[in-house]
């Protein structure tokens, strides 16, 4: 380990120091991705409702089987209560990230969080 | 008939050069069979080769064992003239343009660890730089930039000081 340190000359350590500080404030970056601006809400793949989430609001959505209620809070949606029969977008809970969505399909009726950009679902390389 | 037949003096550089270009290469090949979480995540290890030549040598032969690196290491990894080539020359050209001003520097005070370091940020640099330019045109990009500056800043301290190493030791002056 010495003799590793050693090999490090003063302005190395200047180079290091500048590059661990250039790394500390380039890491915010690496958490921003998510941040959602809007929830887009969809009957039939129709947009009934862009809900911005900046304060709380409750909406009705009519699908087939009765009254989806969308439920909005800062930072966060999700789906407050359905008629489907398995609640599995019920059960998703609070939605926080953008592109995050939570589908309702026995009502036809979606919930998604939009970000500045759009995501990919995925990249291959 | 008779056989034409082109001269090709090598003279001692040419063969030092391809020497270094060689360790290089082996070096980018033995990395391509490390498995990474994310494409463009590597150690770089050619880039103690080329701390050494240029420490060694001076730049002019850096570049040269650089770009043959990149050239024949793409053609033996088949992905010569694909993005993947364009992106590691990209990223050769930017560190070897900061060595070439760092090497400038006093070497009293610059050593390679912070050659290497220097040349890492700026290999990640370019590559970002044309990806983002060609191949993501996409803001999205920049939720990597914080692991490649990280990588970049291992990776970097790393390879200089394996460089720093192999300068020090005398009986590596043979390689």
């Amino acid at each position: 380990m010495k003799a590793l340190l050693r090999l490090i000359r003063p302005g190395d350590w200047l180079v290091l120091l500048a590059a661990l500080l250039a790394c500390a404030a380039l890491l915010p970056y690496a958490f921003s991705g998510g941040v959602p601006e809007k929830a887009l809400v969809k009957r039939d793949g129709r947009v009934v409702a862009e809900l911005a989430l900046t304060e709380s609001r409750r909406i009705e959505v009519a699908g087939p089987l009765g009254v989806t209620v969308v439920e909005v809070q800062p930072g966060r949606a999700r789906v407050a209560a359905d008629p489907g029969p398995r609640q599995y977008c019920v059960r998703q809970g609070w939605l926080t990230h953008a592109n995050a969505v939570a589908i309702c399909a026995p009502n036809h009726v979606s919930l998604a969080l939009v970000g500045r950009n759009k995501g990919y679902d995925s990249l291959s390389y | 008939m008779t056989p034409s037949a082109i001269e090709l003096a090598a003279r001692a550089d040419d063969y030092r050069v391809a020497r270094y270009a060689a360790a290089a290469i082996a070096l980018s090949l033995v990395e391509a069979a490390i498995p990474s979480p994310l494409p463009g995540v590597k150690p770089g290890l050619a880039n103690i080769v080329i701390l050494v030549v240029l420490a060694r040598y001076g730049w002019r032969d850096a570049l040269w064992v650089s770009l043959l690196r990149v050239v024949a290491g793409s053609l033996m990894l088949g992905h010569f003239l694909a993005p993947g080539f364009f992106l590691s020359l990209t990223g050769a050209l930017a560190s070897l343009a900061v060595l070439g001003l760092a090497a400038r520097l006093p070497a009293r005070w610059f050593g390679p660890v912070g050659l290497s370091v220097a040349a890492a940020f700026a290999h990640i640099g370019g590559q970002l730089a044309l990806a983002r330019a060609w191949l993501v045109p996409h803001d999205g990009l920049i939720y990597l930039v914080p692991l490649f500056a990280v990588a970049a800043l291992v990776f970097g301290l790393a390879n200089g000081l394996a460089a720093a190493r192999l300068l020090a030791d005398r009986d590596a002056a043979a390689l």
